[in-house]
């Protein structure tokens, strides 16, 4: 089996079955960071590029650390030292990329749709490394691979999405995700902050943190971006903290075997007060480092055979 | 020259004529239309066989962008013209978000001579009502009208502030002059590119709520009650702003309604995929807000269609779906798919003729939209069962961001005639 396109845009575009090829491709991969010598040759002379137009260190790390354990020549653009700053369109700068014969460009910018602007124009592979608040879809899949790998499965778990769902890529490719592989995901957070249509998403909502994680399997907590309070969307982060903050309190109203998930960066003590984040239930880091494992398989799913 | 049409299905609502006669234009001017008209002897009279085809009024289009001053990359008032020439519309108005904005006499007359020199339909200038479109000073409506408005509008903003709005209605009353109201309340659309649904939900994109336009189509209708001046609302685009417009009526407060064809055509998911040419302000809405819509036409909620052409060049389409502007042609697609809810049974051949041609010249307060001997002989004749798909690359506007582009239609324009001249076809 292979994957039907050679882009990878969002969980949206991928049916189970590619979802599950993905994971266990990532498999295999993971045993290759493991090595002594972590290099294999598989993308020897493929070209890489890494375009970001977004602030990241885990996610563009990842992918160069991926690119580089599978011998592709990574290069990594960011928007600060990119001719954007020269007013440079999207479109321009991604054939100008395109005449430099790139296999892959990998693509994180603030806005939606922007990988599909490129998808549309370019010849290369494109891989959405999240776009504005439309979906990151290599983080969902590096989600779901480590929810396997301690779970066992993924269908049949329950897994509540904590924080700012409207304005979170890393929701809307979890929801789809993990709703296509048969779990079931119910959304907590302010009202302000989660979309009006929620539920046609094939999710529940829950306004009561303690009753979010109640009997659930996995607690996945979202970055609150501190700038949200200035477009009024919740009053404090002394007030956010207090009622969507994940705490021992409120960790005592779930599960004892429950995983706490977060697609970092972390606003310690905002969403996950520091003792939460030292209990190993929390598996933040398995995350990060299952993170080039499933962008390894990607990468190899996409230009590698 | 003198023109006489033959044969065809002569529907003019205006004095309920509809059925098969001949029509005969001298002198620019209408003269007759009889079951059957002997050629008259003079040598130059043309002849038009329109048999199997209807011969309306010529259409008129009261909510355009022409992009002239300042965006003659997007459109000119010439190409804008043979854009509605080869729609069907023999006269159209131009929105004043021009740069300069069409705010002073001067501008106005700009384009009054432009058009008198370049177009080759009847152009009618809309003027700003407050200066800039800042929505804080009466711009000098006596004057714009001396040099050729013929309603006003601050279209693309709302003016936000009611106690200005209800002083524009009030001044641009002295005058007689219509007053054409965009309905968006700027602070709940803000953050918004596009409807608030689900579609946006899944998208990632910030949403417009319906609500944005029906709450300023409500404090608007409240002000037609008030003063007791009329208002006409511009693009109605969400089934809570029929429903307004339909109580406002039944009440007796003097307002009238425009939709656009995209709006009883397209829903919001035309925007799956982050195509940008179906990014448009009113947003897309959803299947129950066209549904509504086409209710509003049927039942005379709504008095006009018009095509809100608004042209863009790939420099504001070919971008990110956030940075990209709103707006979409249609000068020459709107035809098409006022027929196209006739072939449905929507509307009656008559009603959507009478929304393209005497409804908005009522409102606009123009002597034309009818057939009536004497009146300026503007004439459209089209053949309602031809089949074409519609083509960006066959536009005669400037600009290409139409979503409808691969849409196969029925009902085209053959002649459109403009004081009794034919200007489209195009001469060679």
């Amino acid at each position: 089996m292979e994957l039907r396109q050679k882009h990878l845009l969002g969980i949206e575009d991928l049916s189970a079955g590619e979802i599950s090829l993905i994971l266990e491709t990532a498999a295999s991969m993971k045993e290759v960071s493991s090595r002594d010598i972590k290099k294999v040759p598989t993308l020897r002379g493929k070209t890489v590029i890494n375009l970001f137009f977004e602030p990241s260190t885990r996610t563009r790390t990842s992918f160069e650390i991926a690119g580089k354990r599978l011998s592709a020549d990574v290069i990594n653009i960011s928007s600060s030292s990119s001719s954007v700053v020269k007013g440079e369109t999207l479109e321009d700068t991604g054939k100008n990329l395109q005449a430099m014969n790139p296999d892959l460009i990998i693509i994180r910018h603030p806005n939606p749709g922007a990988p599909h602007l490129l998808a549309r124009t370019l010849e290369a592979s494109i891989i959405n490394a999240g776009d504005g608040a439309h979906e990151h879809p290599t983080q969902a899949l590096l989600d779901a691979y480590t929810m396997q790998e301690k779970m066992g499965q993924i269908e049949g778990l329950s897994v509540a999405i904590i924080g700012d769902i409207t304005h979170s890529r890393v929701a809307r490719s979890n929801i789809l995700l993990l709703r296509k592989m048969g779990a079931t995901v119910r959304v907590c957070g302010p009202r302000t902050m989660v979309p009006l249509f929620i539920e046609q998403m094939g999710v529940s909502y829950v306004p009561d943190l303690r009753e979010a994680v109640k009997d659930v399997n996995v607690i996945m907590m979202l970055r609150i971006q501190l700038e949200r309070q200035q477009q009024r969307l919740f009053p404090s982060i002394r007030e956010y903290a207090r009622y969507f903050g994940l705490t021992r309190s409120v960790l005592d109203a779930a599960r004892n075997d429950v995983l706490i998930m977060h697609p970092g960066p972390i606003n310690r003590g905002v969403e996950i007060s520091p003792d939460v984040l030292d209990t190993p239930s929390t598996i933040i880091l398995d995350q990060v480092a299952n993170g080039v494992a499933v962008r390894m398989a990607l990468m190899y799913l996409l230009i590698g055979r | 020259m003198d023109l006489l049409i033959r044969n065809g299905r002569v529907i003019d609502p205006a004095s309920g004529i509809d059925g098969r006669y001949d029509l005969l234009v001298l002198n620019g001017k209408i003269q007759a239309v009889q079951p059957v008209i002997k050629p008259p002897a003079a040598i130059d009279c043309r002849i038009i066989d329109a048999a199997g085809c209807i011969v309306t009024p010529g259409l008129i289009d009261m909510h355009t962008h022409l992009r002239e001053p300042g965006h003659e990359y997007k459109e000119t008032i010439q190409s804008g013209s043979r854009a509605a020439a080869a729609g069907g519309f023999t006269s159209i108005a131009c929105m004043a978000n021009t740069e300069p904005v069409n705010d002073t006499a001067a501008v106005t007359r700009f384009i009054c001579e432009r058009a008198r020199t370049q177009a080759c339909v009847n152009v009618f200038p809309i003027g700003a009502m407050t200066v800039g479109l800042k929505g804080e000073t009466l711009t000098e409506m006596g004057d714009m009208k001396a040099a050729g408005i013929v309603a006003v509008s601050d279209d693309g903003r709302t003016v936000a502030d009611t106690e200005v709005m209800r002083r524009c209605m009030e001044y641009a009353r002295t005058f007689d002059l219509p007053v054409i109201c965009h309905c968006e309340d700027h602070n709940l659309s803000r953050y918004g590119v596009m409807h608030e649904g689900i579609t946006a939900m899944r998208l990632g994109l910030r949403g417009i709520p319906p609500i944005a336009e029906e709450i300023i189509v409500a404090r608007d209708i409240l002000l037609a009650a008030w003063t007791g001046y009329p208002v006409h609302i511009a693009h109605v685009s969400t089934a809570g702003s029929v429903r307004l417009i339909s109580d406002a009526k039944q009440r007796g407060i003097p307002v009238t309604a425009e939709t656009a064809p995209h709006y009883f055509t397209l829903t919001e998911e035309a925007v799956i995929g982050f195509n940008t040419d179906a990014k448009v302000n009113p947003p897309l809405r959803t299947a129950e807000d066209r549904a509504a819509i086409r209710e509003g036409l049927c039942d005379g909620t709504i008095d006009v269609i018009a095509s809100d052409h608004a042209p863009h060049s790939s420099l504001e389409k070919d971008v990110e779906f956030d940075n990209a502007a709103y707006g979409m042609i249609g000068l020459e697609t709107s035809l098409a798919l006022t027929l196209a809810l006739v072939h449905e049974g929507v509307l009656t051949m008559n009603q959507a003729i009478e929304k393209l041609t005497i409804n908005p010249a009522r409102i606009l307060r123009l002597p034309k939209g009818t057939l009536v001997p004497g009146t300026e002989a503007d004439i459209t004749i089209i053949d309602p069962n031809q089949r074409w798909t519609i083509d960006r690359d066959h536009f005669f506007s400037k600009s290409k961001n139409s979503p409808l582009h691969g849409m196969p239609v029925t009902g085209k324009v053959l002649y459109t005639i403009v004081a009794g001249t034919v200007v489209y076809p195009f001469p060679a």
